[in-house]
């Protein structure tokens, strides 16, 4: 049975259930409990599994990270919260130097079932400290896994399969889709880690993107088909570790691709995804791979600051309509 | 309280173990034998050994980057720990992890940790696990002077002491980070007065006795198994060695006739007099031990270099754990 739930409560619905199912999974954070964290991602939870399991703790993020460590060597399943992604950059050495990094130092002997999870994303005129998509940064540590749904259906089976994972995962909710209804099995399910969706088959331009930037990517793809331009959309999902194959097979298909995300472009998993794809499929591109990305800035407050900083369908429109008029091979 | 002669001796052999670990783990590198950074444990013998005879396996410590007496003290053995830091496969790590981060979880030692403090919050979370699972077993986080100026150590304090958590705060102060003396890096003598400021109950111990140590350590564990949350033991204490590398003598930022005082309070050499003195033993019980345990360390060193490197295929295992049935 599906119906229709917000991106928010797909995410609580994947952890209800996983807590449901296994006791050594718990949830820890700023906020959580009564009061159900700032987006209400859990909302609920402490009033049904009570205060052991879903636990306030201090304004502490290197110890709620070391909370999440400890506790996931020693045997337990922890969702820990980071409210806002730019709060990672405080449990930073948590997550980089001891979650990412315990099993390869202890040469395999240690298992660290570790979810943390985090809003990322801007557009709320958060400014510069709470809306910045660090993506990019965690994607580059080995020993990390990294996720972010763009829709309420992804969102319940990437937590799930985060909360399933035996590795340290990051799940990057995105601040803007909160809200965002969708058809959402009743029963839990896991979409495994790794695997991207195809959202919209096309023949004539690949465009990747995640997060709130590939729902923008797809509103365009449909309105480009009302003149005859074929776009195909693909969502990788988990960004660490990226499905390459799934966006080569695909760029092999249309010959041209523009990735996209909100992150900075300078050194932002577009440059990756772009590397890939010229080595994977260099024969095969007939226009240099296009990057459309937030520019070399910190996340501005005003809201006209803001929105001429962050992409937009119209930027995604105008690349689009660029790459396929360039004359082919 | 009373300590039965097996307990005494059962800390005897603790201590002996490490200072004759590190003795020769000094010599290997000298005698370039070993890769990498080495941070030797000799002359804090006893603090490791009087909080670890109150633990069992099932217990955990989290270490420092001067970890080597910590596992030692919690049941490591000599043939793995010695191949680990020649970074052999056959080694605790399998080579990946080397002295700093030394480790075996069989025995509930979560990791040497090459970065200052951040043990406590690990040993938190271990704390966190053993209250949540009901298990009755304590983490014990063993830190430097030098830690308690970092955040990580703050925060782990702070959350432990809300959440009531069987942790053991185990402050070893050697007076000195890196190379830096304690009164420049804080405007306090004693770590314990910090204790307070979290709410939990803190004592100071003379760190070169480890009956002293062991009493704080036997109070602070049944204190945590009871529920009533985490303490902080302060252990002064002295290493006789550098910060890396078996140097002591001749460097500048220590007074050679500060070492040589440290030094006539060696933790096992009192200790033996003690015991002496007190009857529990005699000098040819000592010898034994000492005699016993050179052979292990002999034999462990032949086991280390006997041992097979890692071979290249191994670099990019165990990054992962490997789901199976998933995609990736």
């Amino acid at each position: 049975m599906s119906r229709k739930l917000s991106y928010v409560q797909a995410f609580n619905e994947a952890v209800r259930q996983e807590m449901a199912a296994d006791d050594n999974v718990f949830c820890a954070g700023e906020d959580i409990g009564a009061f159900g964290g700032v987006f209400q991602t859990y909302a609920g939870l402490q009033k049904e599994f009570g205060e052991r399991r879903v636990v306030d703790t201090p304004i502490s993020e290197q110890a709620i990270i070391g909370l999440g460590v400890g506790a996931a060597v020693t045997g337990l399943r922890p969702i820990v919260d980071i409210m806002f992604m730019d709060f990672i950059c405080v449990a930073f050495d948590q997550i980089v130097n001891q979650a990412a990094k315990l099993k390869y130092m202890f040469g395999g002997s240690a298992t660290i079932p570790l979810t943390i999870t985090t809003g990322g994303g801007a557009g709320l005129s958060a400014a510069a400290q709470h809306s910045q998509s660090l993506e990019a940064l965690l994607c580059h540590i080995p020993g990390l896994k990294v996720v972010q749904p763009s829709n309420p259906y992804d969102m319940k089976g990437l937590m799930t399969a985060c909360i399933r994972e035996n590795n340290p995962t990051i799940m990057i909710k995105h601040k803007r889709l909160l809200g965002m209804q969708g058809e959402v099995p009743e029963e839990p399910y896991a979409i495994p880690l790794g695997v991207a969706s195809v959202l919209r088959e096309g023949t004539d331009v690949t465009v990747v993107g995640w997060g709130r930037m590939v729902n923008e990517a797809l509103t365009v793809a449909n309105k480009l088909a009302e003149d005859g331009i074929s776009v195909e959309v693909i969502d990788p999902r988990t960004l660490q570790p990226l499905d390459t194959a799934t966006i080569v097979a695909s760029v092999r298909k249309t010959n041209r691709v523009i990735v996209v995300h909100e992150a900075v472009r300078f050194g932002g998993l577009g440059a990756e995804i772009a590397a890939q794809i010229q080595e994977e499929a260099f024969d095969y591109l007939d226009a240099p791979v296009g990057r459309i990305a937030a520019p070399f800035s910190p996340v501005p407050f005003t809201p006209t600051l803001e929105q001429a900083y962050l992409p937009s369908a119209a930027d995604i429109e105008a690349k689009i309509r660029a790459i396929v008029a360039r004359p082919g091979s | 309280m009373e300590l039965t002669t097996d307990v005494l001796m059962d800390m005897h052999r603790r201590m002996v173990r490490i200072r004759l670990f590190e003795e020769a783990a000094g010599k290997l590198a000298e005698a370039a034998k070993l890769p990498g950074f080495l941070h030797l444990y000799v002359g804090q013998e006893a603090v490791a050994a009087g909080v670890c005879a109150t633990l069992s396996d099932d217990d955990q410590i989290t270490s420092t980057h001067r970890g080597h007496g910590h596992l030692v003290a919690k049941g490591g053995q000599f043939n793995e720990m010695m191949a680990e830091l020649m970074g052999k496969a056959t080694g605790y790590c399998k080579g990946k992890g080397g002295s700093m981060h030394i480790s075996n979880l069989d025995v509930g030692m979560l990791g040497a940790n090459g970065i200052v403090g951040a043990g406590a919050p690990i040993a938190v979370g271990a704390g966190f696990a053993n209250k949540y699972k009901g298990n009755g077993n304590v983490a014990a986080a063993f830190f430097g002077d030098g830690s308690t100026n970092i955040g990580a150590f703050h925060e782990a304090a702070n959350m432990a002491c809300a959440l009531r958590l069987p942790v053991l705060f185990i402050c070893e102060n050697n007076e000195y980070g890196e190379f830096t003396p304690r009164n420049k890096t804080m405007a306090i003598t004693d770590i314990v007065d910090r204790a307070a400021g979290y709410g939990m109950p803190g004592v100071i111990v003379d760190g070169m006795d480890v009956v002293a140590v062991h009493e704080a350590a036997v109070e602070a564990a049944a204190r945590a198994r009871r529920g009533e949350g985490p303490s902080l033991i302060e252990a002064k204490t002295y290493r006789f060695y550098n910060h890396h590398g078996i140097q002591n003598l001749g460097l500048k930022y220590r007074a050679d006739d500060e070492v040589a005082k440290w030094r006539e309070r060696d933790p096992i050499f009192t200790f033996e007099d003690k015991l002496i003195q007190a009857g529990n033993a005699t000098r040819s019980d000592f010898d034994q031990v000492w005699g016993e345990l050179r052979a292990d360390i002999a034999a462990a060193i032949e086991f280390a270099e006997a041992s097979p490197l890692p071979t290249p295929d191994q670099l990019l295992a165990d990054v992962y754990t490997v789901m199976t049935g998933a995609a990736t």
